[in-house]
This record gives C-alpha cells, sequence and structure tokens, in this order.
C-alpha cells in the first residue's frame, strides 16, 4: 500500500511539468494570440496604473490577463519548437500559472536606453498583448528576435541598450539569495559547536560531506599550497552551479527559471575562471606561455608553439562555458520534448494515446534522474577544472638544482617529491 | 530527366537541415565511440582490481561527463547553424 502511495506521488511529480505549462498552448495547440481589439481592453481593466515604476503599487507586479479567445481552432498542430524554446528562453516577465483562461505572472522591470529617446524603465506588464509600448515592441524575426526594438517614426528600427531584469537575472538573484541562506545557516552551527564535538547530522551533515569531499579531492590537489585564498571562490561556483542547476528542474514558482542553460550567466562563471587565472597567474605560468622550455625553433622567427598557448588560453573558458550550457540545456530540451510527445500522441486517439503516453511518463522521470545526476556531476567538472586551471597558473616549484629540470605542477609536495637517482640510492643505503 | 529536376527540388528544400542532422549524428556517434571505450577500460579494470571499484567508477563517470561536453559542442553548432 505504502508503494502504490510513493509510486502515485511519482507519477503527479512528473504531471507537474504538464500543469505549470500554459494550458493555452499544450491542450490547444497554440499560444494565444488573442485579438488585438478585444483583449485590448480588458487588458487596460485589469491593468490599472499608467505611472512608471516609481509610482507601482504592488497591484501591478503581477498581472493576471484574460488571454485567449473562446473560439480557439483545437485541431492546430502543436507548436513543439515554440513551447520549447519559450521554456528556454529568456523573457520579459515571469509566467507562473494559467488558470483556466486567466494567465498569472510576474511582471520585472524593463530597462532600455536608447540613442534616441534615452532611459526608459517601466514594468513589463505595459508591453501589451502584441508586446508593444512607446515605440518599443517585441520582433518576431530577425536576428533580435524576441528582444525588444525600438521603432523610429520613420519606420527604421533601431536595437536599444538592454538592461533589462530578466526572468533569468531575476531568477540568478533568487538562486544568490537561497546560497546565502543555505550557507549561513550550515556555518551557523559550526560557530555554535566545538572542534571535538562528533560530527553534524542531517542538512549540515550533507553540506560538511560535500565540502570536504571538494577540499579533499579537488582543491587541495589542484591548487596547492595557496589552497586557502582560492577555495572559498571554487565552493562558492560548485555550489552556485549545483544550485541553479537543481532549481532549473523544478518547475514551480521561485524556481523554474533556466539559470544555468543561459549561455551569459554560463559565459560569466567562466570569465571568472580566466580573470582569476590570468591576472593572479604567477611571472612563472607566462613565461611558460610565451616563452616556453622547447627547441628554438619553435619560438622563434615564428611563435608557433606561443600562439597555440595564447590560443589555449582562451579555449579553456570557452570550453568550461559551453560544456555547462549544453548539458543542461539539452536536459531541458529532452524533459520537454518527452512532455510535449504526451499531447501529441494524445491527440491521435487512446489507442496510440495510453501506451505512449505512460511511456512517455516513464522516460520523463527517469530522464529527471539522470539530470540530478547531470547537475551535481556539470558542477563538480566546472570546480575540477577551475581548480586545475588556477593550480597551473600558480606552478610552485621550479627548476630541480641537480640538473633534471623540471616544473612541478603546483600538486606535488616538494619535500616528497624525489628524482629516481636519489631514490635508488636512499634504497641502496637502506639494504646495506 | 525526372531525376534530374527532382534533385533540382531536393536541392533547394532542405538540404542546409539534412547537412546538419547528418553533423550532429556524426557527433554522436563519435561519442558513442569514446564513451563505449571508457567503459570497457573500466569494465576491465574493475575485473582486475576490485577493491579499487569505487575510485574507478568515480573516473569512469568524470571522463563521461567531458566526453559528453565534446559532443555537445557539436550539437551547440548544429543548433546554430540551424536557426541562425
Amino acid at each position: 500500500m505504502k508503494k502504490f502511495a510513493y509510486i502515485l506521488a511519482l507519477m503527479l511529480l512528473a504531471a507537474l511539468p504538464v500543469v505549470s505549462s500554459e494550458e493555452g498552448e499544450l491542450i490547444n495547440g497554440t499560444v494565444n494570440r488573442p485579438v488585438n481589439g478585444l483583449v485590448a481592453e480588458q487588458n487596460g481593466a485589469v491593468n490599472e496604473p499608467v505611472s512608471e515604476l516609481i509610482g507601482a503599487s504592488a497591484g501591478d507586479l503581477v498581472s493576471a490577463s484574460v488571454s485567449g479567445l473562446a473560439n480557439e481552432p483545437v485541431d492546430e498542430p502543436l507548436d513543439v519548437k515554440g513551447i520549447i524554446f519559450e521554456h528556454l528562453k529568456d523573457s520579459y516577465h515571469w509566467h507562473i500559472i494559467t488558470i483556466g483562461k486567466r494567465e498569472i505572472s510576474l511582471q520585472l522591470p524593463v530597462i532600455l536606453y536608447s540613442r534616441v529617446s534615452g532611459w526608459h524603465l517601466f514594468m513589463s506588464g505595459k508591453l501589451n498583448e502584441n508586446g508593444s509600448y512607446k515605440n518599443f515592441y517585441i520582433t518576431d524575426e530577425g536576428a533580435h528576435a524576441g528582444k525588444l526594438m525600438e521603432i523610429l517614426p520613420d519606420g527604421t528600427e533601431l536595437k536599444p541598450l538592454d538592461l533589462s531584469f530578466t526572468k533569468v537575472a531575476f531568477g540568478a538573484l533568487i538562486n544568490s539569495l537561497l546560497l546565502c541562506v543555505i550557507v549561513m545557516f550550515t556555518a551557523r552551527w559550526y560557530r555554535h559547536h566545538k572542534s571535538t564535538d562528533p560530527a553534524p547530522k542531517g542538512f549540515v551533515g550533507l553540506m560538511e560531506f560535500l565540502v570536504a569531499m571538494l577540499m579533499d579531492d579537488v582543491i587541495k590537489p589542484s591548487v596547492g599550497k595557496e589552497y586557502r585564498r582560492y577555495a572559498p571562490l571554487l565552493l562558492t561556483i560548485f555550489f552556485f552551479i549545483l544550485l541553479s542547476n537543481l532549481m532549473g528542474l523544478i518547475p514551480l514558482f521561485p524556481a523554474g527559471a533556466n539559470v544555468t542553460g543561459n549561455i551569459a550567466v554560463t559565459l560569466f562563471l567562466a570569465l571568472i575562471t580566466f580573470f582569476t587565472v590570468n591576472l593572479f597567474g604567477s611571472r612563472e605560468y607566462w613565461r611558460e606561455i610565451l616563452w616556453p622550455d622547447v627547441p628554438v625553433f619553435l619560438k622563434a622567427p615564428v611563435p608557433l608553439l606561443p600562439i597555440i598557448e595564447i590560443v589555449g588560453i582562451f579555449t579553456k573558458p570557452f570550453a568550461l562555458t559551453v560544456r555547462l550550457f549544453a548539458n543542461i540545456t539539452a536536459g531541458h530540451a529532452i524533459i520537454l520534448s518527452l512532455t510535449c510527445v504526451i499531447f501529441i500522441t494524445a491527440k491521435m486517439g487512446p489507442v496510440i494515446g495510453t501506451p505512449m503516453t505512460l511511456l512517455s511518463l516513464f522516460f520523463m522521470i527517469f530522464m529527471n534522474f539522470v539530470e540530478l545526476i547531470v547537475a551535481y556531476v556539470q558542477a563538480y567538472v566546472f570546480t575540477m577544472l577551475s581548480a586545475v586551471f588556477i593550480g597551473l597558473s600558480r606552478p610552485e616549484h621550479e627548476r630541480h638544482n641537480n640538473g633534471e629540470a623540471k616544473v612541478e605542477a603546483a600538486g606535488n609536495n616538494c619535500e616528497s617529491h624525489q628524482t629516481k637517482n636519489e631514490i635508488t640510492i636512499q634504497n641502496i643505503n637502506k639494504l646495506n | 530527366m525526372m531525376l534530374a529536376t527532382f534533385l533540382q527540388a531536393a536541392i533547394g528544400a532542405a538540404l542546409g537541415n539534412t547537412g546538419v542532422a547528418f553533423a550532429a549524428a556524426i557527433a554522436v556517434f563519435g561519442a558513442a565511440f569514446g564513451l563505449g571505450r571508457i567503459g570497457q577500460s573500466a569494465m576491465e579494470s574493475i575485473a582486475r582490481q576490485p577493491q579499487a571499484a569505487a575510485d574507478i567508477r568515480g573516473s569512469m563517470i568524470l571522463i563521461g561527463a567531458f566526453m559528453e561536453g565534446v559532443s555537445l559542442l557539436a550539437v551547440i553548432v548544429c543548433l546554430l547553424a540551424l536557426y541562425a
């Protein structure tokens, strides 16, 4: 009986992505694009304030717009690509739930600077259903599809400087605040207990396990002697990526923003590593890049190896960016596609629909578990590579003066390093 | 004659998309081959030394993540070619 309850709970949990997406698009097959005249006045009635952000009241932060027509055609094909891209991409508002025909979404500030008309600051609810406010409207095609463009009176389009606080930015902020709360809660345990107390249990025990594992297996061996200086950075990167990946899998409100699946976010995380490695790299590190210890014909007159090394400086953060972005986006796309499969096959009748629904359901549950593993592994890989790069940028030991010119990576403990000759001599001495 | 016109139509139609699909398939093939090699050597190593199974499993998962990263790089390029 208990097992049955667990299975039922799992199935309800897997149905959450279905429930939380816009009912209009999944049941009726298209995203509701209402007729301008009909809904504009209804929108006008609901979105009351005309003042800008300064005078905004709490009532217009959550806009409940009546979307959809009564005579929506039911047999239009499902816009799978549109659904998937809408969930993967950024947007100017945060859609929370659609109850019946009402779509409830959180409005977010739109901050624009246009060379022609100056600064603009307004909540995204001011954008009507067809997405326009003053001279700005959301384009549908072209290089800047989905973003706000300004249309001047003479018809030309101009892209303004868009500093809006979009869904991904808001999601990253929520994740950061949640991370602060979690870490401070964990740190509080250590303030109230002595170091001789038994190990913590529960959530604090889990955090201790993760931090200890990272420190012992990743940070100390890779970064070397100065690990204490870089440990906070690397641990923050790990926990932020892990938390953002996990939050991206939960479809309910404060979670659900596709933070690490946005290439700007992962690019920024990789840039942190890039600047840490290159700004704090030791002279030895730069010497190895620009004038490495190789035969002269590779260095001059044509600096072949230095050019390869300089390209390598940029490809490493690029690989970090794309690895994290692609893994997370691919996972989300797979789960969304499986959800859409249910609705595509449901239209084909119950004979095909029922087994495909069950198949898709179990496969979706399985993919969600795979995504949990991927979330942890990607955070671990990012942190490990960052630690290795930081360690390589500050190598500790230079040439040994017994003629063995070996630049050690920072991981080796110099006291325990011995050349083969020294080890052999020691063994011979021990035998005697 | 008919073949020529048919080919003409096919070329105009969606050759770009076909090429992208082939590229993604080749990338996945490379990744599958590499992951198979990782799995093979992991199995053999665990069979030789069962007490090191935990370490080997951890390394295997890690190297698998790197492989997936490379193949997903190719998938990103394909998506760019398809939609941009």
